[in-house]
């Protein structure tokens, strides 16, 4: 046998086991590359509930937390291995259209959403699907202990009672802390907030890297207060931790989890149709289960352990504001805060 | 070129190159080929990133002015400096007495001592962070102990850098120590020196390369370790923190790329100082030397024992809070025991597939490893003619030493994520991470192999060339059976490395290849403190597995194939 015939012969044997694979397994004939930050508990109901629908397409996920997430698609931006984005900050999405990786679609009933929960643009290049609300997770028996009276405010972390009894992540790492500081600036001025945030400093016992470590943190009576975000205060409450959570009555800093489709993938139709189903009705049913706040009106039933005032709380968000000032934040915030690195007794 | 004219030089003084030779030389150029692939241009990638703005046009040095004009990251550095060289002090002193004790007295017990030395190596360096929050953090058991004073800073990373850290520089103290001569103390004991005296200017003199050997590699390791700061160290910045919240938090390659090379100098300053000094160590071991056998001394090996139980109390405790932490239900609120934190698949950061791929990666890397690292040193060792290859080979093999876990891992997004790249097809793949960790390990296996290689005879590679044997036929039937204690040594060494190993891979992996070691690092991150203390001490009782593997296999080695060592 001369070697081309081999080749021919070799590479009709794989093609054929592929057809022969793409046969037996009738449906999954398209497979979807999503890059995600949604909770590894959620993902598989999701999942489940997308196959519902779309039974040929299989989503293969990729998750990790929202910086890690964003880290790696713009590591990867002259070679994008995901087909699309499903469940990632839109601030982080926000930054991914602007290095031009988003590809602008008007998902089918788009325009039935909240306004606030999608793109200006038209077509959009993102679509969100719930909302996550800047909280503070209050740890009852540590508070007791420590004679804190309870937070009902910002303002009220800034008394010196607190000195070293609050945690917040910080917003070089994580989105949490980013949107907190953001919402800061945004409630108090540019000055205001700084100055905010300078008293506030004096509290804090430390700066953490992720804005679900806070809560935990609180819950486990590591800290007795930690400045997180509501969905994972009502996960580390249902788990049984002593803790209250808190959206102070200024207003809370949020951001959402969103959906985009990545430019250039070779999936279009197939990331297409996720994108349709991320903004249906049935979608946002799912994303309540945990979420309280969704971008679908009037679907929103209450969530356990959830604040019952959460969505009159949340500020006007200038989105703009958060991620075209990011990194002259961030810059601020590290040369004010980051070089005092002396731990806090 | 000068490799031409070397083997023209060559050429005129044999007549020609056999085919062995060529065979020889062909192997060395791939493996040379593969250490430049996964050490060498990397390194160059990420140097030349180093040097651009976002937008990928050329600067210069600009980042780095950046760099050093930010006061917070200008301090990290300096965190790191002092904080690694406390560290150094501390292990070296608390190594050096233990190592003595094990070789040069009498104190009982020596076996169980030496067992406990190596738990440290077990786990990934997060691990004593973890359980240091359990004993001193805020609800932590023995917080009274540091009088007001936080775990979370500069102490818990002292503390927890020593810990894992102290097997490393023991191994090499305990190395340096049992080489001497005994003759050198029967010479004192005539002249009647006493024996503060003898110390000073016997034993010290006796280990000094050993200790400063040894010195140099804690001063590294704490300097680019990451798992313990990032656990323990609070508002505490250090060098290896900052290359992971620039590069994960503020997706700032450049400037990541920056502290790598930062990173780098020491650990390369330090590198060659080593080699340098190294240079200097005169055999003590003539073919005269005289093994010394330690006497009874029954004051100081009581004194010994006191402070090696003390030592590996220590380590037990830190071991055995780990494993407390993940068999309780609700720390610090509901104390009941439970399996619930094995449940990986419900945590954030990987689940038991992340555990099982790392076991497979460790395989992978041992295997691959050891042949790849054994034939290279024999190539180097036992190869004929072609210097310049061998030397620059040589060379290569002796750079991951020097590079930091976390800068190759980033300089490996760098080379390998550039679609221009022939080999970008690994990217994102189990390969990625074998290729990098044999990489990182490389070094220490490959003088591993020499080191054994050397104590052949020459005179076998004669003899089989006389009789016309292929050199493979010599390789495979008498150096690889004889060195065959060394290759399993090299092939424990990788596995360990391999499942504990975060810093270099924690940018390269992905979601179909998580591991066990990131996973520890992903579910503290999330606060899941529990949960990462389970999943460490699973990769804990497969490492003490493996490792108990390795000692009876090695002694049935040793029995069936090395009779020929004993006399």
């Amino acid at each position: 046998m001369n070697p081309t015939s081999f080749l021919t012969r070799a590479i009709g044997g794989l093609c054929g086991a592929a057809f022969a694979l793409g046969a037996t397994g009738a449906f999954a004939a398209t497979e979807l590359t999503v890059y995600t930050a949604i909770e590894a508990d959620d993902l598989k109901r999701y999942a489940e509930e997308f196959n519902k629908v779309h039974p040929d397409i299989e989503i293969k996920w990729v998750r990790d937390s929202t910086g890690i997430v964003t880290a790696k698609l713009l590591a990867e931006k002259e070679n994008p291995q995901a087909d699309i984005v499903w469940g990632l900050a839109a601030t982080s999405l926000m930054l991914l259209k602007a290095e031009g990786m988003t590809e602008p679609y008007n998902p089918a009933g788009a325009d039935k959403l909240n306004k606030r929960f999608v793109d200006t643009d038209s077509p959009m290049h993102w679509t969100g699907m719930d909302a996550w609300v800047a909280a503070i997770c209050v740890n009852t028996i540590e508070a007791e202990k420590n004679n804190l009276p309870m937070p009902t405010t910002w303002k009220d972390l800034i008394d010196p009672v607190y000195k070293g009894h609050v945690v917040m992540p910080n917003p070089n790492s994580s989105g949490t802390g980013f949107l907190d500081v953001s919402s800061w600036l945004q409630l108090y001025g540019e000055e205001g907030g700084w100055e905010f945030m300078d008293a506030l400093h004096e509290n804090i016992a430390w700066y953490t890297h992720s804005g679900s470590k806070p809560c935990r943190q609180a819950g486990a009576g590591e800290a007795p207060i930690g400045i997180s975000f509501a969905y994972r205060g009502a996960k580390v409450k249902a788990q049984g931790a002593p803790i209250e959570i808190v959206i102070p009555s200024e207003g809370a800093g949020w951001d959402m989890e969103a959906t985009a489709i990545i430019k250039g993938t070779d999936n279009l139709d197939a990331a297409k149709k996720l994108a349709d189903f991320s903004v249906s009705k049935e979608a946002n049913v799912m994303y309540n289960t945990v979420y309280a706040v969704v971008a679908y009106p009037g679907v929103a039933q209450p969530v356990e352990h959830y604040p019952s005032n959460i969505d009159e709380l949340m500020i006007d968000n200038d989105f703009g504001f958060a991620a075209s000032n990011r990194e002259r934040i961030l810059k601020e915030w590290q040369s004010r805060y980051d070089s005092k690195s002396e731990p806090q007794g | 070129m000068a490799a031409n004219a070397q083997s023209l030089s060559e050429a005129i003084v044999k007549p020609r190159l056999s085919r062995d030779d060529w065979i020889m030389r062909a192997s060395m150029i791939v493996i040379g080929a593969f250490l430049l692939v996964a050490v060498v241009l990397p390194l160059y990638s990420m140097m030349s990133k180093s040097m651009e703005n976002k937008d990928g046009a050329f600067i210069g040095l600009a980042n780095f002015y950046e760099y050093f004009s930010t006061p917070s990251l200008f301090l990290s550095g300096v965190n790191s400096l002092w904080v690694a060289a406390l560290v150094t002090v501390i292990v070296l002193v608390t190594a050096f007495v233990y190592a003595y004790a094990l070789t040069r007295t009498c104190m009982p017990f020596k076996w169980f001592f030496r067992l406990v030395a190596v738990i440290p190596l077990l786990a990934p360096s997060l691990l004593s962070g973890i359980s240091l929050v359990y004993w001193f953090g805020n609800q932590g058991v023995a917080k009274e102990l540091l009088m007001g004073e936080s775990i979370y800073g500069p102490i818990g990373i002292v503390i927890g850098s020593a810990y894992w850290v102290f097997p490393h520089a023991l191994m090499i103290v305990i190395t340096a120590l049992s080489i001497t001569d005994a003759r050198l103390y029967e010479a004192a004991a005539a002249l009647r020196t006493s024996a503060i005296r003898t110390f000073f200017t016997v034993t010290l003199p006796g280990c000094k390369y050993g200790l400063i050997s040894a010195g140099f590699v804690v001063f590294i390791l704490v300097f680019t370790d990451f798992g313990v700061p990032k656990v323990i160290g609070g508002n505490f910045n250090m060098l290896a923190t900052d290359i992971y919240k620039q590069v994960i938090g503020q997706q700032n390659f450049q400037m990541g790329a920056v502290v790598s090379v930062v990173l780098l100098v020491p650990a390369v300053i330090a590198f060659g100082v080593d080699r340098l000094v190294q240079k200097k160590q005169v055999a003590l071991l003539s073919a005269r030397a005289v093994p010394l056998e330690p006497k009874p001394n029954r004051r100081v090996d009581m004194l010994m024992l006191a402070f090696c139980s003390f030592v590996a109390l220590l380590i037990l405790l830190m071991i055995g809070m780990a494993q407390y932490a993940a068999i309780i239900k609700f720390w610090p609120y509901n104390l009941t025991l439970t399996l619930h934190n094995y449940n990986f698949d419900l945590a954030n950061g990987g689940g038991w597939d992340a555990y099982f791929n790392s076991v497979k990666m460790a395989t992978y890397t041992a295997v691959f490893g050891t042949l790849i690292v054994f034939f290279g040193a024999y190539l180097v060792e036992k190869g004929r003619g072609f210097n310049v290859g061998r030397n620059v080979f040589h060379g290569f093999a002796m750079l991951p030493l020097a590079v930091p876990g976390m800068v190759l891992g980033l300089s490996y997004i760098f080379f390998f994520n550039n679609p221009s790249n022939p080999f970008n097809f690994i990217y994102g793949t189990m390969i990625i991470l074998v290729v990098s960790t044999v990489a990182h390990f490389y070094t220490v296996s490959h003088l591993t192999a020499v080191t054994a290689l050397k104590q052949m005879d020459a005179e076998f590679e004669s003899v089989a060339a006389s009789l016309k044997t292929p050199f493979y036929k010599t390789f495979l039937k008498v150096t690889v059976p004889v060195c065959l204690p060394a290759t399993m040594d090299i092939f424990i060494y990788l596995f360990l490395n391999a499942m504990t190993t975060v810093s270099a891979v924690v940018f390269i992996y992905s979601t179909d290849t998580q591991l066990a070691s990131v996973a520890v690092l992903n579910m503290d991150d999330q606060g899941e403190l529990s949960f990462a203390a389970a999943m460490a001490m699973m990769i804990a009782y497969t490492c003490a597995g493996a490792r108990l593997l390795h000692l009876l296999l090695t002694r049935g080695v040793m029995r069936s194939s090395q009779a020929w060592r004993q006399r």
